[in-house]
């Protein structure tokens, strides 16, 4: 290559890398884990479509999602249990809740020979205060007739780690039960009084599938991956109803959001919704002083309400109903 | 003694330095940013701990009960649960460990196959933790379960013994763990019975000993501070380890007699529940952080009289 071609191509390879580094924008992001498979999809189909947006999800958890928000170390949080009020009055740059996806807790059971296991309410909140012991008490025979139930023990698995699906779970535990309320209450990590404790999903999806007669509370995509037996759970209406994509959306249908977007379907009371479900939501700030940023931020999340949501049934979450988009999308603009 | 009688031999390049001492100087930087870096830790673990200090005091440690969504926070049963998981893990490494060290350094075997045989015992240190915890849910957990209902059927009435046995419990754990500190025991062990002076080993063959009579009581005595400094190391190990512990453990906040019960330790309950712990539970988890240290602290010291006990005990022989 002659010295004046050298020198031009050089110029002009430095141009093109210049350019390309100055639109390329970064945007990271961290908090919860539940929906971290989704979001990372979503992060990889973006860039194919906008390669100079590259989306970084970290999956550190909800509460780490949050403090990492607050701290201002990442352009949006994530995370299972919202922000509470007082977060929010702590967030520097305001806050703004916008649900992402959703998603079922579904109870995960090894019994090898029984595949419509039914759990009433009485029964779930005896097992998991340590009440029903065997899986032939009379509470479960009640509410299975005609399945041969054996009468061995029932060992229960938790989360050992904090997370925001104990929460969701423990929710509606206390929802149904003032004992349960009493006496181990909602959080994101409780203290049941039987089982033992894995950790992650993985933790707990490893507990159920290793010992026959275990049960134990996980993620529906988490189950479905793994194949486990999933139980179908008394609903507010008297109803027992399986986790599937179409019984959780039955139960985001029935809440209405209020202003900030924060809301759980506690205790849904339509007949064809799944009881323990939850939305997930991406925390973003009020005010971005960088318009790149903010352009590029806001880009990606429409593109998750929309586009991305094709991704969740597949990925084992619920996609948002069309009411709650137009919410979404109507808080999203006011970020600004 | 052959060190300096080396040293001796090598030519004097110059006698006389030149200029400042670099070397010497880099050695006391790197030596103080260690204690530094030591302090720091403290002190960031104390401060983050002040509040839990102050609110809960010694109950935090006779506290049975840990429930951070009501703000109760007692690490007893995680301190019982540390204590008793590496001692029971020491327990069933020593024996083993200490009789592999002896097979090591004695001429049972001809010198390769004891170096491969050395070999592999020192890689069991180098597997990663969590390898160690996916070994022992696939294989240590069924063991231990049919062991613990085979025990649960025999002696009802022995707590430690009784029902209902988990998979996940207490001695699954520690059986995991004792298999993790044994090389330490073992190279440590090794490495100090080899120490032990040829003149010793032939003078007390000399005197007519048999090979198991000066083992016992001419080279394991002088080897003793050696072993003790093994146990100690290995001792800390276990009360540190936590990913093999928290995949195996239970994790379960509830005190219990049994060793077949799920239970919990210091270190898989930070490993559990920092991640999502915010207000109280923050400061009550690094005071828990402050007991490990100071568990661990306790255990160095004790070792470290034991070793001098022992070296003052075996000066004569050596």
């Amino acid at each position: 290559m002659p010295r004046p071609m050298r020198i031009i191509t050089f110029l002009v390879a430095a141009a093109l890398t210049a350019g390309g580094s100055a639109r390329a924008q970064q945007l990271s992001g961290a908090g919860a884990t539940f929906p971290a498979p989704l979001y990372q999809r979503w992060s990889v189909e973006y860039n194919k479509q906008v390669p100079s947006i590259k989306v970084n999800y970290q999956s550190v958890g909800s509460g780490a999602g949050v403090k990492n928000f607050l701290q201002g170390v990442v352009d949006f949080g994530a995370s299972d249990a919202a922000m509470t009020d007082a977060e929010i009055a702590k967030a520097p740059r305001g806050a703004v809740l916008i649900p992402a996806t959703a998603g079922s807790v579904v109870l995960a059971y090894n019994l090898p020979d029984i595949k419509n296991l039914r759990l009433s309410r009485a029964a779930l909140v005896g097992i998991f205060l340590g009440k029903i012991t065997k899986w032939n008490d009379p509470a479960l025979v009640a509410c299975n007739p005609g399945t041969p139930l054996p009468p061995t023990p029932i060992n229960v698995a938790f989360r050992s780690d904090g997370s925001g699906t104990t929460f969701v779970f423990t929710q509606h535990l206390a929802a149904i039960s003032p004992e349960f309320d009493e006496q181990v209450g909602a959080d994101k990590s409780v203290v049941f009084p039987v089982g033992i404790g894995g950790k992650g999903n993985e933790g707990v999806t490893a507990l159920v599938k290793q010992a026959p007669g275990t049960i134990g509370y996980v993620e529906f995509g988490y189950a479905e991956q793994n194949g486990l037996s999933c139980a179908a759970v008394e609903n507010k209406s008297g109803q027992f109803v399986a986790p599937t994509p179409e019984s959780g959306a039955a139960a985001l249908a029935s809440v209405e959001l209020p202003e900030n977007l924060r809301a759980w379907p506690v205790d849904p009371a339509a007949p064809e919704a799944y009881p323990i479900t939850t939305f997930t939501w991406l925390l973003l700030c009020k005010k971005y002083d960088d318009a790149a940023k903010l352009k590029a931020l806001k880009d990606f999340v429409t593109y998750g309400l929309t586009e991305g949501q094709s991704f969740a049934t597949q990925l084992g979450y619920i996609p948002l109903p069309e009411s709650v988009v137009a919410k979404a999308n109507a808080a999203l603009g006011k970020v600004e | 003694m052959a060190a300096p009688a080396a040293a001796t031999k090598e030519p004097v390049v110059s006698p006389v330095r030149s200029g400042p001492d670099y070397f010497l100087g880099l050695t006391v930087a790197a030596c103080i940013a260690t204690i530094f870096v030591l302090g720091w830790i403290f002190w960031e673990i104390f401060q983050e701990a002040f509040p839990a200090l102050k609110e809960l005091g010694a109950g935090f440690l006779t506290g049975a009960n840990w429930q951070p969504n009501r703000d109760r926070y007692g690490v007893l049963p995680f301190l019982v649960g540390t204590v008793a998981t590496s001692l029971i893990a020491l327990l069933i490494a020593l024996p083993p460990g200490l009789a592999i060290a002896i097979f090591l350094s004695e001429d049972f075997l001809p010198l390769p196959a004891r170096q491969l045989v050395r070999f592999v015992v020192e890689l069991l240190a180098a597997i990663p933790s969590v390898v160690y915890g996916l070994w022992g849910i696939f294989v240590v957990i069924p063991l231990i379960q049919q062991l613990g209902a085979w025990c649960a059927e025999r002696f009802p009435d022995v707590p430690p013994l009784a029902g209902p046995a988990y998979g996940n419990s207490l001695l699954t754990a520690s059986v995991v763990l004792a298999l993790m500190i044994l090389p330490t025991i073992t190279a440590i062990s090794r490495s100090s019975l080899v120490a032990v002076p040829r003149t010793l080993r032939e003078g007390s063959y000399a005197l007519g000993a048999t090979r198991w009579e000066a083992i016992f009581g001419v080279i394991l005595p002088t080897a003793a501070p050696g072993i003790v400094a093994a146990t100690i190391l290995a001792l800390g190990r276990a009360m540190g380890e936590t990913m093999a512990v928290a995949m195996l453990i239970g994790n379960s906040p509830r005190l219990s007699w049994s060793i077949f019960a799920p239970s919990g330790t210091l270190a898989s309950l930070l490993a559990n529940q920092f991640g999502e712990a915010e207000g109280m539970q923050v400061s009550a988890l690094m005071y828990a952080a402050l007991v490990l240290v100071a568990l661990t602290l306790a255990v160095n010291f004790a070792g470290e009289a034991v070793l001098r006990y022992t070296e003052k005990k075996t000066a004569g022989i050596r």
